[in-house]
């Protein structure tokens, strides 16, 4: 730590029965930012250089706690930070400079606020006298992400530092979680300040919400041993709250049946009998038919949106309505709700399952059994052409449920939601609110720091893939074993599929046809790859990847033309789906 | 229907921006908004006045609170409250009808503030029916400009809100 080379130590100025340490800390204020991020924990930070942290990167160089990822674009910095805190429950923290470089973390940072993962973003900043004169590489960035970020902060004080950096991280994880961001003038991390990590934190307008319902969760207790068709609805906050061992409880001992929306995906076991896959807009029939059958849902840690309730008028339309979730501004936001529960999901659960007498649903299993058997989710798989769905298949069987899992956004998104059957908690990320392509590879780089022995792979498409291209180079450069498995049908194929659908074929901008070898590619980066054409290369092509322990692509030319089903089309009810 | 929402935030620079850009992203109205400082000096009450059904008014008092910097909402159209506003109305007067402009604005309790060649300033103070009153009263003689500050209001009875607690604990 700096410390060492820069600090220096003067006798302290506290009165008698002070409890502060007789010798104080002086550091500067970048120096002072790394030991706050010490403080918190934090172990890798993602970011990219600039003039404006010039001062920050000095100190980091020093320190011997925090590994730092150079990104190749800084975009990518705020996704590995956001697929870091995704699949290790802790939170990312991106860097980048001035101006571009934090306009340029802007899409990364709305990501991870649609979808409610905890970030922490700093940014530099143009000294303070210079704010507002547009200097060279100055830009508003906490006026640009205030609609985008929980909360952010612009630094003129170099006592605040320390502070500023323990709310950001207390901001950014407790309650709903999300980005904050800590925009941080040149000037103020040059000037000294003594290290103070004592200091009380002040927010007084930051309210955790705590739990409210308690009379609620007795109704719902009791409505549930009414229910002879409960389906649990659960989302993203099962994670966030790491409450899936309570949700496993409250599905066995009442027999519920659980559908997971996109951003839930992994928070049940997606080989369990009582699991019904995703619901909405691509989910799966059973799912889909359960919940608009059903007599009881039960909505956790959820948000009822659009993509997953279809037209809201014929959402669950025969059933009592739960909602469950920590943000209050949540419930009946969308869909109006008979029981609704304020707090953390973990907390919540446990009540329910210390109310709530456990009972069996053998009628209605059996009924959600029936739709299962007669509409799996199916694709013909009769053809020597390789099918998209095949080599999620593939990747699935081979990593046994067990890798960590990156989507970008689009068909192969969906494919890897409905094909690929996640058993951990935590283990598949993906764009869920913004659908940001080009999001999956740099997340992928983010939860391979968070668990450097685990198998990661990266499923994109040729589309999504040229968005981040250019971190072959990191992947590279730190030996991260992160395999890319792209499904090339030379479309930008989710939106061809609505051409199909909707615009009468007319393929208007979506034939990506011209594009680059990527094997090559790879290869010019240093990374290993394969091409694969024929399905019986499918399996040996990810054996051989995995068991490589290397970066590594596989650029996998799928049928073309291959449609996402089920679909509901948009706004329609989620009873009619496109079968397929 | 309009609700009068009174909002205790952090006195620092950029809360009225987060305020009214929510205001602006999430597409709600606002019919009035007055900022100040409290007794305390770390801490501005905002009244805003919305138009909206209860659900929109539901939704901005959650989404507000959600705000680091707003400390406590309170919805008080319903509580027994002070509500004022001021106007300014620089009305168009020449010798002939000053007597006239001057009855009502004393009907009004107002003031005449400012005399020029041809017009005057009228300062009047009132709820809104009143400043609303006022100005339509003046419309005959040609209405040059108006000023409005918004409504501000006040709870009545003993102090108000758990927030008042925060403002007596709060470290200084």
């Amino acid at each position: 730590m700096a410390v060492e080379k820069k600090g220096m130590e003067v006798d302290g100025v506290g009165s008698v029965g002070d409890k502060l340490p007789c010798k104080k800390l002086v550091m500067n204020g970048a120096e002072l930012v790394v030991k706050a991020l010490e403080d918190e924990g934090v172990e890798v930070i993602f970011g990219f250089p600039g003039g404006a942290v010039l001062p920050l990167y000095d100190a980091l160089y020093y320190s011997e706690k925090i590994k730092h990822i150079l990104v190749r674009h800084e975009q990518c910095a705020a996704h590995a930070a956001d697929g870091y805190a995704r699949s290790s429950g802790k939170v990312g923290v991106c860097v980048a400079t001035s101006g571009p470089g934090a306009t340029n973390l802007v899409t990364g940072i709305a990501n991870a606020y649609m979808d409610s993962i905890p970030m922490v973003a700093i940014t530099g900043q143009v000294v303070v006298s210079a704010i507002g004169r547009d200097s060279f590489q100055e830009a508003d960035i906490t006026g640009i992400t205030l609609p985008i970020t929980k909360h952010n902060f612009l630094l003129n004080d170099v006592e605040q530092i320390v502070p500023t950096i323990k709310k950001a991280f207390h901001i950014a994880s407790t309650g709903r979680p999300g980005p904050v961001l800590i925009d941080l003038p040149r000037d103020i991390t040059t000037m000294e300040a003594e290290y103070r990590p004592d200091m009380e934190l002040d927010t007084p307008g930051y309210k955790i919400p705590k739990m409210q319902g308690r009379d609620a969760l007795e109704e719902i207790a009791e409505v549930l041993k009414q229910s002879e068709k409960p389906v649990i609805y659960a989302g993203g906050g099962i994670l966030r709250s790491k409450a899936q061992g309570e949700l496993l409880s409250l599905a066995e001992k009442h027999d519920i049946p659980v559908t997971t929306t996109l951003m839930g995906k992994s928070c049940f076991p997606e080989n369990h009998g009582l699991s019904l896959g995703m619901l909405g807009m691509h989910g799966t029939v059973y799912a889909n038919y359960a919940v608009s059958e059903c007599d009881l849902l039960l909505g956790i840690g959820v948000r009822f949106a659009d993509r997953v309730t279809g037209n809201i008028s014929t959402f669950a339309q025969n059933a009592r309505v739960v909602h469950m979730d920590i943000d209050p501004a949540e419930i009946g936001k969308n869909v109006p709700v008979d029981y609704e529960v304020v707090g953390d999901i973990r907390e919540i659960l446990s009540s329910l399952l210390r109310l709530a007498p456990e009972k069996k649903h053998c009628e209605w299993n059996e009924t959600i059994d029936g739709w299962k058997d007669k509409y799996p989710l199916h694709y013909d798989n009769s053809t020597d052409i390789i099918k998209p769905q095949y080599v999620i298949e593939q990747i699935c069987e081979v990593t046994e449920g067990r890798a960590y899992v990156a989507t970008e956004v689009g068909q192969h998104q969906m494919w890897a939601a409905q094909y690929y059957k996640s058993l951990m908690p935590g283990s598949f990320s993906t764009s869920g609110g913004l659908g940001t392509m080009g999001f999956g590879f740099p997340a992928s780089i983010g939860m391979q720091m968070a668990n450097p022995d685990a198998t990661v792979f990266n499923i994109a498409g040729d589309g999504s893939i040229q968005m981040n291209i250019q971190e072959l180079a990191t992947i590279a450069q730190y030996d991260l074993p992160v395999n890319i498995a792209i499904l090339n049908n030379q479309y930008l194929g989710m939106v061809r599929q609505w051409q199909e659908i909707f615009h009468g074929r007319r393929y208007s901008q979506t034939d990506m046809s011209h594009q680059p070898d990527f094997v090559k590619l790879a290869e010019a980066y240093g990374v290993e790859a394969l091409k694969v054409e024929k399905k019986e290369e499918v399996r040996p092509a990810i054996e051989k990847a995995v068991g490589s322990k290397k970066p590594f692509l596989m650029d996998f030319h799928v049928e073309r033309e291959e449609n996402v089903f089920p679909m509901v089309p948009p706004g329609g009810s989620i009873k009619k789906m496109i079968r397929g | 229907m309009k609700h009068t929402l009174s909002v205790l935030v952090e006195n620092r620079p950029g809360v009225l921006t987060r305020v009214a850009a929510l205001f602006a992203r999430r597409g709600y109205n606002i019919d009035s908004l007055a900022v100040g400082r409290t007794e305390n000096p770390d801490i501005s009450r905002m009244t805003i006045v919305v138009p909206g059904d209860h659900h929109v008014i539901e939704q901005v008092t959650k989404q507000l609170d959600k705000l680091i910097d707003v400390i406590k909402v309170s919805d008080i159209t319903k509580d027994e409250y002070v509500e004022r506003e001021l106007i300014l109305i620089k009305v168009g007067a020449d010798p002939s009808v000053r007597g006239e402009i001057m009855q009502i604005v004393d009907i009004f309790r107002a003031r005449v503030v400012d005399i020029g060649k041809d017009s005057l300033i009228i300062e009047a103070t009132g709820d809104l029916g009143k400043i609303d009153a006022i100005e339509n009263s003046m419309r005959s003689f040609g209405i040059i400009e108006v000023v409005r500050t918004g409504k501000i209001a006040m709870v009545r009875g003993p102090k108000h809100e758990d927030a008042e607690n925060y403002l007596s604990h709060r470290r200084l």
